[in-house]
């Protein structure tokens, strides 16, 4: 039980390298749901009494919001606003790499200096939500298509989620989900946003936002 | 003296079976029925028969070439575990050792395609040179982590009965990342899809074979032997750190060790036909890629507090 965690947590660290790594805007769109449906996994591994009732639910939710409804709506920001499907890195793929091998290092020292309330169920789990979360600030600082940035949001929010699976039996359910329909909600608005600058600009680089005179 | 002698027989004998294994399975995809699995031995037979020619621009850096590496990496062979028995030499700081004898051995490489004048093999070289500068710090990441395993740079740690209570402290978080970047590096330093192609022949993509355009007969056989020796003890390294403790009856390690090396040749086999291979500029990325797994591989190692 013990290595299977170990093992999906550093498979979502895996999945940010591989976001770091690629230029593809579908390709990417799928990693962050992948990376999504592995940490869904997550709380059925990480219970610490036998109720199975609430991972279960979260299971579900999780499955239905980030790997299932989220991906169709970007897909289909993808193809209402015809973006080209690379990601125009600010940041090289390379340096990016480069750069998260560092975030990494960071959350490993990070999560041996934090005082933890109580015993994770993984020791990697601290290290792997700080990474989680830093790699997806980097994503969004160092990509200038909105969308692609919309994907650093999504790996940063993974990154948190990951942080709250270490209190999973003591958080109420209502306040997960609630968490659920704001990430729904907050892509959902992303998705108006993208609509909005592609029409204003034609292309989505949000470059363009920083200009104040009209064009 | 017994397994000095064995693991002499091992290194003079099955680095081409593998090379022809790794070909069979190509076919295999393919749905052809390929070169016989001896075709590599009958190779090297021929091309040691045949004589050599040499360019008149040439001099003797292009000669010493193939015979300085394929000593160099014989002598890095002598420094790797096979077969449970330990290594023929080891002692502290033979994993660094290794690693720059490999170096030496594509120096000479290196200096042999620049000394023949050729524009396409100094191609070859400036890109070997490019890659292999990427390639040999994930190695030595590796290395580093093998070392805090073992508690002592050599290669004899990876044998010793604690380091096997350190890798399970570790657990296989930490040995899949290491392993998954040495299998990034077995492809990349052999030149195998995705990095190179081996069985291109067009000069502009080619990388490791555009090196060796000009080298031929015994020199030739010299380096395709080499190189089937390199890809045999990236193979070898591979499996001591996936199954670190040899069991303790030779038999049993020898089987052991021949079941390992045949499903090396089945998974590089399988990634060379699944695979396209890269375009060059997104070779270094997979490159950098793999030290970030071997340094993602050393924190867990310090996180879970191996020594």
């Amino acid at each position: 039980m013990r290595s299977l965690l170990d093992a999906l947590l550093v498979l979502a660290v895996l999945f940010d390298f591989l976001l770091l790594g690629i230029g593809d805007l579908g390709a990417s769109i799928r990693i962050s749901a992948m990376q999504a449906a592995t940490l869904a996994a997550l709380p059925l591994l990480a219970r610490e009494d036998g109720s199975l009732g609430h991972p279960i639910l979260l299971f579900l939710g999780v499955l239905a919001v980030k790997v299932v409804l989220i991906p169709r709506l970007l897909f289909r920001a993808i193809r209402d606003a015809s973006i080209r499907r690379e990601m125009e890195p600010l940041i090289g793929y390379g340096l990016s790499l480069v750069l998260g091998g560092g975030l990494v290092l960071v959350s490993f020292a990070l999560a041996a200096r934090l005082p933890f309330p109580g015993p994770p169920p993984s020791d990697l789990l601290v290290p792997a939500a700080f990474s989680t979360v830093l790699i997806g600030l980097l994503l969004l600082v160092g990509r200038a298509k909105a969308l692609a940035q919309v994907i650093g949001w999504l790996v940063v929010e993974n990154g948190i989620f990951l942080f709250g699976l270490a209190f999973v039996h003591r958080t109420p359910m209502l306040v997960e989900m609630g968490i659920l329909l704001d990430v729904f909600a907050a892509v959902f608005v992303m998705g108006i946003m993208l609509h909005h600058i592609h029409r204003e600009f034609d292309r989505l680089d949000t470059r363009n936002l920083t200009a104040l005179r009209d064009r | 003296m017994g397994p000095l002698l064995l693991h002499l027989a091992l290194l003079l004998l099955f680095p081409p079976l593998l090379v022809g294994g790794i070909g069979k399975v190509k076919a295999a995809f393919a749905g052809r029925r390929g070169a016989p699995l001896l075709q590599p031995y009958s190779d090297l037979a021929r091309l040691l028969r045949k004589g050599a020619v040499y360019s008149r621009t040439t001099t003797w850096v292009f000669r010493a070439g193939p015979t300085v590496s394929l000593a160099a990496t014989l002598s890095a062979a002598l420094l790797v575990p096979l077969v449970g028995a330990r290594a023929p030499l080891g002692f502290a700081g033979d994993l660094v050792l290794f690693a720059y004898l490999l170096a030496l051995a594509r120096f000479a490489l290196l200096a042999a395609a620049l000394d023949t004048g050729s524009s396409f093999e100094g191609m070859g070289a400036s890109r070997e040179a490019a890659f292999s500068s990427l390639a040999e710090p994930a190695l030595l990441l590796v290395f580093a982590a093998v070392a805090r395993v073992g508690g002592a740079p050599s290669f004899r740690s990876l044998l010793d009965p604690a380091a096997a209570g350190a890798w399970s402290i570790a657990g296989p978080p930490a040995v899949f990342l290491l392993a998954g970047c040495l299998f990034v590096l077995a492809l990349a330093e052999n030149a195998r899809i995705p990095v190179d192609d081996p069985s291109t022949h067009l000069e502009l993509t080619m990388i490791h074979e555009a090196m060796v355009l000009d080298h031929s007969g015994p020199d030739l056989a010299f380096l395709l032997y080499a190189g089937a020796l390199k890809l045999f003890l990236f193979g070898a390294i591979l499996g001591r750190v996936l199954l670190p403790s040899p069991l303790g009856n030779p038999v049993l390690d020898g089987a052991l060790f021949g079941g390992w090396m045949l499903l090396f040749a089945g998974l590089v086999g399988t990634v060379e036909s699944t695979l396209a291979r890269l375009r060059l500029d997104r070779v270094p990325h997979l490159l950098v890629s793999a030290c970030v797994l071997a340094s993602c591989g050393l924190a867990v190692l310090v996180a879970r507090g191996v020594r």
